[in-house]
């Protein structure tokens, strides 16, 4: 479903990895290329179109670093 | 039209949390906040933060806070709730501070029935001061003053605060949640609001009990932690609503 | 109004409550507890509020929640309910919080006795609790004065943001005497408790409330004791009192607080009888301690020493002492635990001195 809009603030997020862990569909991924300022390698979507915005992933994060919206 | 799914809450201040990579606490924050924005009552809303690692909570809830002593968090609470009945007025303690240094002042908050709201952290160690055994800490779990792991014979079982407190009169709703996985998540936000409506409506002493993790000094990964959760600590502090006083 | 016959311990209470306080939190200890006791009867009548906490330490801390909410906020004790106290007076004086704390010292170390004793004052005005920080500490001398001295104690709190102490020895908490409330003629201008946590949104006017005592960065912990300090300071220049009785041209000067002053100027008209002219101060204000007034008394030509009196070891002597500076022999008479000087082992001592 294209229509989801998931946003990572990757500057917040300290790449825990508990969204990758909830994630029910396995989309989610910590990035093998990024780091952030601090050093974290911020959370990313790999497969945005399967998401269902379940936000299983943005109640599990500690940071709230994820923002869901539903086109 | 745009449908949000999910958003951070205003009742969170922008400061970004200090706490570990994965750390539970991030996550009771936010259900607090959440519950405090849906219930419409920011603005007669007042925090007390302990002495632990949940320290500069007065940064991160975006309502008036007071920092209190170790352990005193329900005596500040108390002070606080007796001048303005009609405010709500939280405290948020870990278990060092309330189950330890502060066992004294929690078990006669809840015996006063006082209409207040504690959110108990346990995480099984104390994490502010570098993983140090606390009085939740599992038997046979290694901390920096258990190193040979918690011995029964030693130092006793560990406190189960929430099964405690449920038996005394003046306690209304105690319930033990935990943050392992988003089922756990969804419930522990339901029983967090379910504390402040009964605080709202006079009921007495409210409680919940997060189980919650602390992946560096348990010495694992966020991921493992709240697997080690699951394993090790739901076992022994089983969830669930330990005390209802309805009517 | 009518004078009346009434104990130390609701003379206090009575007074706390006309000056405007409305909470109070305590934990019984002999000899303070008529003060709990009236507060508990009383404070419901008037809209106020009384619980009995289950500790001296929780205690302190409601009163930290209590006057954080920005209410007129009170507790009581004896030493050793004191010392417990001594972690939130700490934290009360970081967060910058007023209230009152009333002390009817009796005797110690430890458990100590329930005899009246003098064994508090360097607790009381050397800090007691951790950190650099100050009480204002007042000492009154008889029941009438302690009535008096509590509208000031509420208002100094309220214009300071600081812990007040009065520290009375159980004498003065036991005592009947004959009082009188009195309509309070100065008002102070109180500042406004715009600090207060009491519910906050954007936009309500004020800035979101932190009642906080951490400051985690060393520049803010310096910035935080750099305003205490200077505050302090003001304190000392506004706020020290004390009493000078028979001092001008006097060749001995006594120096006592609390009851032990009044015993002193029994000591004085024993003295006078015998043609010899002694003095007294007897500080109000134990904390900010009245140097110069000490040093000006006692610095005069016509003084030969001092007698500091005290029901301890010797606690305020020490103050005496750096007020003086080495420039006068000062003598202490006094002994640790309950024992209360007469009027004519003071006159003992005098004789003493002078033949010495």
């Amino acid at each position: 479903m294209a229509n989801v809009n998931l946003t990572i603030d990757a500057e917040r997020c300290k790449g825990c990895g508990l969204c990758v862990r909830a994630c029910p569909k396995k989309i989610m991924s910590l990035s093998k290329t990024k780091l952030n300022s601090k050093g974290y390698r911020p959370s990313e979507v790999t497969e945005p179109e399967k998401c269902v915005a379940c936000a299983s992933c943005a109640l599990t994060c500690p940071d709230s670093v994820i923002t869901i919206v539903k086109l | 039209m745009a449908d949000i799914k999910f958003k951070k809450t205003p009742i969170l201040t922008d400061a970004i949390l200090h706490y570990c990579p994965g750390c539970g606490h991030g996550i009771v924050h936010r259900l607090v906040a959440e519950v405090i924005e849906e219930l419409g009552i920011q603005d007669r809303t007042v925090g007390v933060v302990p002495v632990g690692c949940a320290v500069f909570g007065y940064r991160y809830f975006n309502v008036d806070t007071m920092e209190a002593a170790h352990g005193r968090a329900p005596a500040v609470a108390t002070g606080i709730k007796r001048v303005h009945p009609q405010n709500v007025v939280f405290t948020y303690q870990g278990d060092g501070d309330l189950a330890s240094i502060g066992a004294g002042e929690i078990v006669h908050a809840a015996h006063r029935g006082e209409k207040i709201t504690t959110i108990f952290i346990n995480n099984a160690i104390y994490g502010m001061t570098g993983g140090q055994m606390a009085p939740t800490t599992l038997v046979g779990q290694k901390t920096t003053t258990s190193p040979y792991g918690r011995d029964e014979a030693h130092c006793g079982k560990p406190i189960r605060v929430a099964e405690m407190l449920a038996t005394i009169e003046g306690s209304a709703y105690i319930e033990r949640v935990a943050v392992n996985s988003t089922a756990n998540i969804i419930k522990a936000k339901k029983a967090i609001k379910k504390a402040f409506e009964m605080q709202i409506a006079g009921k007495g002493f409210t409680l919940i009990e997060v189980l919650s993790n602390c992946p560096t000094n348990w010495g694992m990964s966020a991921v493992e932690s709240m697997d080690w959760l699951e394993q090790n600590m739901i076992p022994y502090y089983p969830l669930g609503v330990k005390k209802c006083k309805e009517d | 109004m009518a004078k009346k016959l009434m104990k130390g311990c609701e003379a206090v209470a009575e007074a706390a409550i006309q000056a405007g306080c409305r909470y109070f939190f305590g934990y019984p200890i002999t000899p303070q507890n008529d003060i709990p006791e009236y507060m508990s009867a009383r404070l419901p009548k008037v809209g106020g509020c009384f619980l009995q906490a289950e500790s001296e330490i929780a205690a302190i801390n409601m009163v930290y929640g209590a006057s954080g909410a920005g209410a007129r906020v009170m507790t009581s004790s004896s030493s050793p309910g004191i010392s417990l106290k001594m972690e939130g007076i700490s934290y009360l004086a970081g967060a910058e919080l007023p209230c009152v704390i009333v002390n009817m010292m009796r005797g110690g170390p430890g458990l100590g006795s329930i005899q009246a004793s003098q064994g508090d004052y360097f607790q009381a005005t050397k800090g007691g609790g951790h950190g650099d920080y100050h009480m204002i500490v007042l000492a009154p001398s008889s029941v009438q004065e302690a009535i008096d001295l509590m509208q000031d104690a509420f208002d100094l709190a309220d214009i300071y943001r600081t812990p007040v102490m009065m520290l009375a020895d159980g004498i003065i908490g036991q005592m009947m005497e004959p009082v009188e409330f009195k309509e309070t003629t100065k008002k102070r201008e109180l500042p406004e408790k715009t600090w207060a946590a009491t519910g906050w949104k954007e936009g309500c006017g004020r800035d979101r409330a932190v009642i906080n005592s951490l400051y985690i960065e060393n520049e803010e912990l310096q910035e935080m004791n750099d305003r205490l300090q200077a505050r302090y300071a003001t304190i000392q220049a506004e706020e020290t009192r004390c009493e000078l009785y028979n001092t001008e041209g006097a060749e001995i000067i006594l120096c006592a607080y609390g009851t032990i002053a009044r015993i002193c100027k029994s000591a004085i008209a024993l003295a006078a009888k015998e043609g010899v002219k002694v003095g007294l101060v007897r500080p109000i204000t134990i904390w900010p301690f009245p140097t110069d007034a000490m040093r000006n008394a006692i610095c005069q030509d016509s003084v030969t020493s001092a007698i500091t009196v005290e029901v301890n070891a010797g606690q305020m002597f020490e103050d005496v002492r750096l007020a003086v500076d080495g420039k006068k022999k000062v003598d202490f008479l006094g002994r640790p635990g309950s024992f209360v000087p007469t009027a004519e082992e003071i006159l003992d001592k005098i004789k003493q001195i002078r033949r010495a």
